[in-house]
Formats: structure tokens, C-alpha cells, sequence
């Protein structure tokens, strides 16, 4: 379970975050919504435990554990992974060798070859991480080393961005591979965030719980797909002002 | 046999042009190089003991194969070795070869058997360049010979080893390689010392001819103390679609350092490539660069280098000059800062002559990015994990021509001397 209370998180100083709830149980998967700015990436990057992201109020709790103050590294090994919306190139370090480090002491041949061949990423392997990929090719490989991490909480900040229809449907696919999609509710480890524009990814991807978040705060929660066919209709400007969040508001 | 390009016919004619050498060298004893620190050559010693013979060098002792192995000499079992040198001081101690068609010996000892290597003297690298090559000419103390005769292609690297055992001793070495005729060389050289903290130089001109087609690969790791001076002067003369490839890697700690190899593409299509590992540890001084001349139509060069200081000053340069249509030149120096203290002076200089060229360069000098840092430890890395693995990738250099073997060894150089800073 991931538990977050009063969250308030500040970036260089600059507020951008403000008092933000949320609750993600064991098995669930949770959809975060919302305008360009208004601090999607930042609650992701908060939660990965990312230093240049300061918690200036409120604590995240996971799996009973207060890791608020936790350093990033120990996170993700406690479970924690992140698809990163917009990844680092880093020269000389190959796709393989991410993978290998997100997989630890499991890490095989056999397996990277098997996660690559999953992911259509054969030919990347020998690649500097990132180096020269495509949009899709960066989210297919944020999938592999995810799929290669197998964390208990997955955060994936707009895993189907750039993505061609066919590729949507294959991260689809991995993710809820990663999410255990298959098992039933009550027999599954992961949990999942994901932050969607188009909602694309719903179409492959179940989940049930859906979050607008509007300049730092979450200001309406409720089904995904009816959140999204409102904010089509009216658009986000509406969302303060519509039913839903009279109704909803958290 | 008549092999040199001009092959004097008179005795006399070579030793007067031995005597213009040996005059020019005394006009330059003097001559400050170009770069790098002056070192003044007083304080050493040309003289040495002489050390034994060795049929087998297995029989060296522990110690010393160690440190030989740490420059990529392998002793106990050369069974991927095509010959062996080994220099000790100023005494060759062995030299033997396996192959046929290929030549491993002293150069003094070619000398004898060749009477037209001595227009190989001097050719590539000019005698009065500074006072180094001067010293060389004057003081010489031997080096090694190292040939392929016509379309012999060996099949391991000969590996070549310079030792110094004598403290504020200055080893003198000439040496002269000579790729024939589409014949194909890979040497591993390592320079290295049993002095743990006292001082000592090297001087070492050689000089490389590469005919026509060709090629010839040179792995040069240097191993010093953080007392040694180094005096390098190298140049390669590359003729119609000849290749060398020079990959050179000094990780370990050395007082000062300063070189700057040339390689000339004199022929259609011959290429150059440099490779550098280049890392400084706190007080040491390294000014390494490449010069690649592209003179004939389709000649080609990349050179290369990565320079990490850990509190050193490094200068890496690199030139290309184009003289000839068609000539295509890359330069890349990349320099990692990863302490507080310690400078990357990355100077790539692109010349052309002509139009119908293409030359570019890129360099970057910074510290590691936080980001990328963040990046891997967000999979789980500590951040000294995540540190040394973008080290690690910023010093892995994917050779192009080079052999896989060759490669192997040349990371491996890189994977034992990175244990000591990582
Ligand atoms: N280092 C920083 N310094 C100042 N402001 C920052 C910094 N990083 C992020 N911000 C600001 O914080 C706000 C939230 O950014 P965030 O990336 O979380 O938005 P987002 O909801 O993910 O947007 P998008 O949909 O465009 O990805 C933005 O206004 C952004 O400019
Ligand atoms: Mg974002």
C-alpha cells in the first residue's frame, strides 16, 4: 500500500505541490490526470525520492513504511521503480546494462535476452541508454528495465506519450504484465500510477481510480474514463466549476 | 635485401649522413619542447647495469612479471603472444618470435642484420624535434625492432615491454617498427617500473612505416610511479591504404607526462586512428595529443580520447590538417572532472588546406551529471555504484578495426587500474 498525507513539495524553492492526499492499495491501479505544469511529474519524481524535490510538509508511507526521508536508491530497492517522461542520456552505459542493474543478483543473459525480445529491443542492448532513441524506443525501454526491476509500486509518468498504435498496444501489454493484471485483485503484489493525457492506455490498461491534479493539488478523484469524457466535453478549465467535483472532492 | 625507400649504396654516404645526424641532435641537446614541462636531464643517469639475458622471461620474478602484467605483458603463458621484447633499462633481457615473417629483436641487433635500417632512422620522427629526440640520438640505449615482412598477417600481437629498475635513471630507447607490404601488425606495448617512489625518465622515440596496405595496430599502456617523467616522440608514416590504429591508456600515477604522436597519411586512403584512456591522478601532469596529417586523396582519421581527472591537470589536444580532396577527419576529446581539484584543457585544432575536405570535432569537459546519476540509482544503484558504472561506460571506447582479442585487453588494462579509483 501506498499512503500519502498532506504531501507539500517545493522544487528550488518554488512551491509546486501543495497539500496533496492519496491512497493506492495493494493491486490497485491509479490514474493521475491533468493540465501540462500542474505537477503530475512532480508528485512521481517525489515519490521516487528524488533530491531536488523537497518535501516541505506531509509524509509518504509504503508498505507500512515512513520513507518520506528515504534516499532514492533504497526506494527502488524496497520496490519502488519509475517510466521516466523524459529520460537522461548516458554515454558509454549500454541498454544491457541498465537492464542488468534494474534486475540485481537475478540478473541472466537469459533473461535480458527474453525482456528484450518482449520489449522489441534486441538491437538496443549494445546501444548507449537512450542514445538516438525515438520517443516510442526511450518508453519501450523504460518498460524493459521495469519489467527487469519488477517493482512492487510502478510510476509511469505518460508511458504511451509519442507511442505509435501498435506500440500502445504492446506497452499495453507489459503493463500489465508489471501489474500482475492477469491474477486476481487479491493475489497480486503491484501497484501502479500512471499519468495519461489521452488516456490511450485505458484502453489496454484497467483501472478504476482517477486523480485530476490542478496547479500542485488533487482536485477531483473518481472513475477515469468518466473523468476523461469530462474533461473532453468541458475541458479542464470546467473542472473547477463541474459537478464532479462538488461531488467528489477530496 | 632492398627495402628501404632510398637504400644508400655506399657505406660512406650513410655514415656521413649518420654524422649530419649526430650534428643536428648536438645543435638541439638544448631545445625545449614545444609542450610540456622542461625537464632537465642532469639529475639522471644514462648509465646502467647490465642486467642478464632471460631465454624464458617466465623465470623473472613474481614481482616484476606483475608489475609487466599490469601493462599488458603476458610471460607465464604467451601462447597468444606472436614474440616477445623485453628491455630492461639500457639491456634487452629477451627477445624471441614465433611467427615466421615476422622480425623481434633489439634494434641494435637489426642494425647488424639490415644494412639499410639506418635510413629508417629518423624519417618519421625529425632528430632535432627538442632535446629529447636529441638525447635519444646522442645517448641511445638501444629499443626495439619489430617488422612483418610482405603480406604476413600475424595472427596475436607481439608484445613489447620497457622496464626501468634503476632509479634517476634515463632510459634512451629508438624504436623502429615496419609493417611490408599488406602485411598485418598488432603490438602491446607496456612501459613500466619496479621503482615505487623514485624518480626516473623515459625517453622513447619510435618510429612506425606502414606500406602499402598495410596495417598495423599499437597498444601502448604506460604504468609509472607518481616521480616519473615522460618523454614520448612517435610518428607513423602511413602509405597508399595503409591503417594505424594507436590506442593508448595511462591510468596509473606519473610526475609528468608529454606527448604528441603524428601520424602522416601519405598515401591514398590511409587511415589513422587514435584512441586515449587518459586519467590524472592528484600531482600529475599530462599533456597527451594526437596530430594527424591527411596528405593524399581518401586519407582518414579519428582520434579519440577521454581524459577523467581525480585532482590532476590534463591537456588533451588533438590536430587534423587537411591537404588533399576527399580527406575525412573526426575529433572527439570528452574530459570528466570528478574531484574538486584538477583541470581538463581539451584543445582540438582542425586545419584544411583546400576545399573537398571534411573535418569536425566535438568536445565536452565537465563533471558527471547529477541526472544520469539519478538515473541509475532510481534502478536501485548506490550512488557510488551509479557513479562508477558511468565512469566505467565514460572509458569504454568501442574500437572500430580493432580485433576483438586486442579489445578485450585493452579493457581489461582499463578494469585493473579502475579497481584502484573506483
Ligand atoms: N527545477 C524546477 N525549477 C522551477 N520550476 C520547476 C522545476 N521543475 C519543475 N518545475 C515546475 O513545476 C511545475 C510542475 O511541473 P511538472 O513537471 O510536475 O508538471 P506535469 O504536470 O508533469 O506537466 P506535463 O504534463 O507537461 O508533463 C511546472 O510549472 C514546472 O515548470
Ligand atoms: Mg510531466
Amino acid at each position: 500500500m501506498l499512503e500519502i498525507k498532506n504531501l507539500s513539495v517545493a522544487v528550488e524553492g518554488k512551491k509546486i505541490l501543495h497539500n496533496v492526499n492519496l491512497t493506492i492499495g495493494t493491486g490497485e491501479t491509479h490514474v493521475l490526470l491533468g493540465p501540462n505544469g500542474s505537477g503530475k511529474t512532480t508528485l512521481l519524481m517525489t515519490i521516487m525520492g528524488f533530491p531536488k524535490y523537497q518535501v516541505t510538509d506531509g509524509n509518504i508511507l509504503f508498505k507500512g513504511e515512513d520513507i518520506t526521508k528515504m534516499p532514492m536508491d533504497e526506494r527502488a530497492r524496497l520496490g519502488i521503480g519509475i517510466s521516466f517522461q523524459r529520460p537522461p542520456v548516458v554515454r558509454g552505459v549500454k541498454t544491457k546494462d541498465m537492464v542488468m542493474a534494474s534486475m540485481k543478483d537475478k540478473s541472466t543473459p537469459e533473461l535480458v535476452a527474453t525482456l528484450a525480445n518482449k520489449t522489441d529491443l534486441t538491437e538496443f542492448l549494445e546501444r548507449d541508454i537512450n542514445y538516438g532513441f525515438s520517443g516510442g524506443e526511450i518508453k519501450r525501454s523504460e518498460m524493459m528495465q521495469l519489467l527487469a526491476q519488477k517493482p512492487d509500486l510502478a510510476l509511469l509518468d505518460e508511458p504511451e506519450s509519442g507511442v505509435d498504435l501498435e506500440n500502445i498496444a504492446l506497452i499495453g501489454k507489459l503493463i500489465n504484465e508489471l501489474l500482475e493484471k492477469d491474477s486476481p485483485m487479491h493475489s497480486r503484489n503491484s501497484m501502479g500510477l500512471i499519468i495519461t493525457h489521452t488516456g490511450h492506455i485505458l484502453e489496454y490498461v484497467n483501472a478504476r481510480n482517477g486523480y485530476i491534479m490542478l496547479d500542485g493539488t488533487i482536485s477531483c478523484m473518481g472513475d477515469p474514463h468518466e473523468i476523461l469524457t469530462e474533461i473532453k466535453a468541458c475541458g479542464y478549465g470546467q473542472c473547477a466549476k463541474c459537478a464532479f467535483r462538488s461531488a467528489h472532492h477530496v | 635485401m632492398d627495402n628501404a625507400p632510398n637504400a644508400p649504396s655506399e657505406v660512406h654516404i650513410m655514415s656521413n649522413i649518420s654524422e649530419s645526424k649526430k650534428e643536428k641532435a648536438q645543435s638541439a641537446i638544448n631545445k625545449k619542447a614545444a609542450m610540456g614541462e622542461d625537464i632537465d636531464l642532469s639529475q639522471f643517469t644514462r648509465s646502467a647495469e647490465e642486467h642478464p639475458y632471460r631465454k624464458d622471461p617466465s623465470e623473472l620474478n613474481a614481482a616484476t612479471k606483475s608489475k609487466m602484467l599490469e601493462a599488458g605483458l603476458m610471460l607465464d603463458d604467451p601462447s597468444q603472444r606472436t614474440g616477445t621484447f623485453i628491455q630492461m633499462d639500457n639491456t634487452p633481457i629477451h627477445s624471441s618470435v614465433k611467427e615466421e615473417g615476422v622480425e623481434v629483436m633489439p634494434v641494435s641487433q637489426a642494425m647488424k642484420k639490415h644494412d639499410w635500417l639506418a635510413d629508417y632512422y629518423w624519417k618519421a620522427v625529425a632528430v632535432d624535434t627538442d632535446k629529447y629526440t636529441a638525447s635519444v640520438e646522442l645517448g641511445q640505449n638501444d629499443g626495439y625492432f619489430i617488422r612483418t615482412l610482405p603480406g604476413v598477417k600475424t595472427n596475436y600481437p607481439v608484445q613489447a615491454c620497457l622496464y626501468l629498475s634503476k632509479a634517476k635513471f634515463a632510459q634512451n630507447v629508438h624504436n623502429i617498427i615496419i609493417a611490408e607490404e599488406n602485411s598485418e601488425l598488432h603490438i602491446i606495448t607496456g612501459c613500466t617500473t619496479s621503482l615505487g617512489n623514485e624518480p626516473g625518465m623515459h625517453m622513447g622515440v619510435s618510429e612506425f612505416y606502414i606500406k602499402k596496405g598495410a596495417k598495423v595496430t599499437f597498444t601502448m599502456i604506460h604504468s609509472w610511479n607518481p616521480e616519473f617523467a615522460v618523454r614520448p616522440r612517435t610518428a607513423a608514416i602511413i602509405e597508399e591504404d595503409g591503417l594505424f590504429l594507436s590506442n593508448y591508456v595511462l591510468m596509473k600515477p606519473v610526475n609528468t607526462i608529454q606527448m604528441n604522436p603524428i601520424a602522416r597519411c601519405n598515401g591514398k586512403n590511409a587511415t589513422a586512428r587514435f584512441n586515449s584512456i587518459l586519467v590524472a591522478r592528484p600531482d600529475s601532469n599530462i599533456d597527451v595529443g594526437s596530430r594527424v596529417y591527411l596528405n593524399a586523396p581518401g586519407a582518414r582519421t579519428e582520434i579519440i580520447s577521454r581524459a577523467i581527472t581525480m585532482g590532476g591537470n590534463i591537456v588533451a589536444r588533438g590536430y587534423i590538417e587537411g591537404n588533399a580532396p576527399g580527406v575525412k577527419g573526426h575529433l572527439e576529446c570528452r574530459g570528466l572532472i570528478l574531484t574538486e581539484k584538477g583541470t581538463i584543457h581539451a584543445i582540438p585544432e582542425l586545419k584544411g588546406n583546400l576545399a573537398g575536405i571534411d573535418l569536425y570535432h566535438e568536445a565536452a569537459v565537465g563533471k558527471i551529471a547529477e541526472e544520469e546519476v539519478e538515473y541509475l540509482m532510481a534502478r536501485g544503484m548506490t550512488r557510488e555504484q551509479a557513479t562508477a558504472t558511468i565512469v566505467r561506460g565514460f572509458l569504454r571506447v568501442d574500437i572500430e578495426g580493432l580485433p576483438s582479442m586486442l579489445n578485450d585487453e585493452l579493457q581489461r588494462a582499463v578494469k585493473t587500474s579502475e579497481n584502484d579509483f573506483m
